[in-house]
């Protein structure tokens, strides 16, 4: 008899070898962790990408809203000063 | 090409949603799984994702034929990363079509039952060692030239794949070409094997691109949605002018004696391949056609016991958390 569920999602990212943030590389099904782990070797570290693997089940993402854009980025646009270029330093002043 | 002939669904939405959707296409965004999408768009990149994610699955069938065989060692290991990464290719596409709301075992079963199609070109059979250089040099040479643009797609899942298959492509075209140059190096009987295998894979790669769409209303509607990027006649044109001087290189020659160089268009002119053969290939009717589907069945069949098993056994390890806490 074959049971017909789909394996579940998972969300797979990894970490390069420079220390810099696990990075969202793609999605694989597989029955558990365990193995969303080993396929996520063979598909996504075959040519050295990454020496930390997480397995996240899709499910399990909660995201933002597509159309709530507006409310919630817009606030962010009229606040340049976030940004150093906002200042002017002269020249004298020297790199900073 | 992988994804030929895909037809495009008209939408019956709200003509300021269409609008305000082309909008963003024109000025560049890509949409994402969850942004308001027209139920053509949605249908027909379902099509186009699952036809080219089964090309890459089918695709490794013709070279998986010779990975027993590969003369040495080395070239055998070289073969198996080269299938391995086909197989690779499969799973991107077929999670960026499932972001659209199909699922894998859905659309598998679409290629078993014959609703979903597979590139043409994996419907002919590789005879010889030589047709695995033939293969990655024109094949994964024609699949480069329809998936660089592809990585501009307005569809960001497809996009990203794209992007991924991309970077392992150049592999496969170069491993190919390599294979064809010892070939040709070697004995005379060799060089004619290359000289063959370039004979019997060249029309079919042109193929590859599919007929001319320069009046096609599903080639303009998918243009303008940014699913398809180049015409079927702009790729073949640019895959001609490319491959030709590389046959050169090789010493061997193109089985086109209408083949010419063209200064006005500054590109060559070639012969068109034989298109009722294509239509009839397509239709199921190519030379390993049957063998093709009957040996993803066969996969799918005999997969059945350790997929189930491996639910079996999450099912068991999860009850036993439960119980555990
Ligand atoms: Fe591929
Ligand atoms: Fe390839």
């Amino acid at each position: 008899m074959t049971d017909k569920r789909e394996w579940p999602l998972w969300e797979i990212f990894i970490r390069g070898q420079h220390g810099a943030s696990h990075r969202h590389v793609g999605s694989l099904h597989a029955p558990d962790a365990e193995m969303a782990i080993k396929h996520a070797r063979d598909v996504y570290t075959r040519r050295r990408e990454g020496i930390s693997i997480w397995a996240v089940p899709a499910n399990s993402i909660a995201a933002s809203n597509p159309s709530k854009k507006g409310p919630l980025y817009d606030p962010a646009e009229d606040k340049v000063y976030r940004h150093p270029t906002f200042f002017n330093i002269p020249k004298e002043v020297g790199p900073m | 090409m992988y994804a030929q002939m895909v037809k495009s669904e008209a939408s019956q939405d709200d003509p300021v949603k269409l609008a305000e959707f082309q909008a963003r296409i024109d000025a560049g965004e890509k949409i994402e799984p969850k942004d308001w999408m027209p139920d053509g768009y949605r249908k027909t990149l379902i099509r186009q994702i699952g036809q080219h994610a089964h090309s890459e699955v089918v695709g490794q069938l013709p070279e998986g034929n010779w990975v027993t065989r590969a003369p040495t060692l080395e070239r055998k290991a070289i073969l198996l990363a080269k299938v391995q990464d086909e197989a690779g290719h499969g799973l991107y596409l077929y999670c960026a079509a499932e972001t659209l709301g199909v699922s894998r075992d859905e659309m598998t079963e679409m290629l078993l039952d014959g609703r979903m199609k597979y590139s043409s070109i994996f419907a002919y059979p590789t005879l010889t060692w030589a047709d695995m250089g033939a293969v990655g040099w024109l094949v994964d040479g024609a699949a480069i030239m329809n998936q660089v643009p592809l990585q501009r797609t307005s569809f960001g899942p497809y996009a990203r794949a794209m992007i991924r298959v991309c970077k392992e492509e150049s592999f496969h075209q170069r491993q190919g070409f390599d294979i064809m140059m010892k070939m040709c190096n070697g004995t005379d009987a060799q060089k004619n094997m290359a000289q063959d295998a370039l004979n019997r894979l060249w029309y079919p790669s042109l193929m590859m691109f599919g007929p001319s769409d320069k009046e096609s209303v599903h080639s303009t509607q998918s243009m303008a949605w940014k699913i398809k990027i180049s015409t079927n006649d702009e790729l073949r044109q640019k895959f001609v002018d490319q491959t030709v001087p590389q046959a050169e290189y090789l010493g061997l020659s193109i089985p086109d004696e209408h083949l010419k160089w063209n200064d006005e268009k500054g590109g060559y002119d070639y012969s068109e391949p034989d298109w009722d053969e294509f239509f009839d290939v397509l239709k199921g009717n190519g030379p390993c056609s049957v063998d093709r589907i009957a040996a993803r069945q066969k996969a799918w069949d005999d997969g059945a016991w350790v997929r189930d098993a491996m639910t079996a056994h999450a099912d068991k390890k999860a009850a036993a958390q439960v119980a555990a806490e």
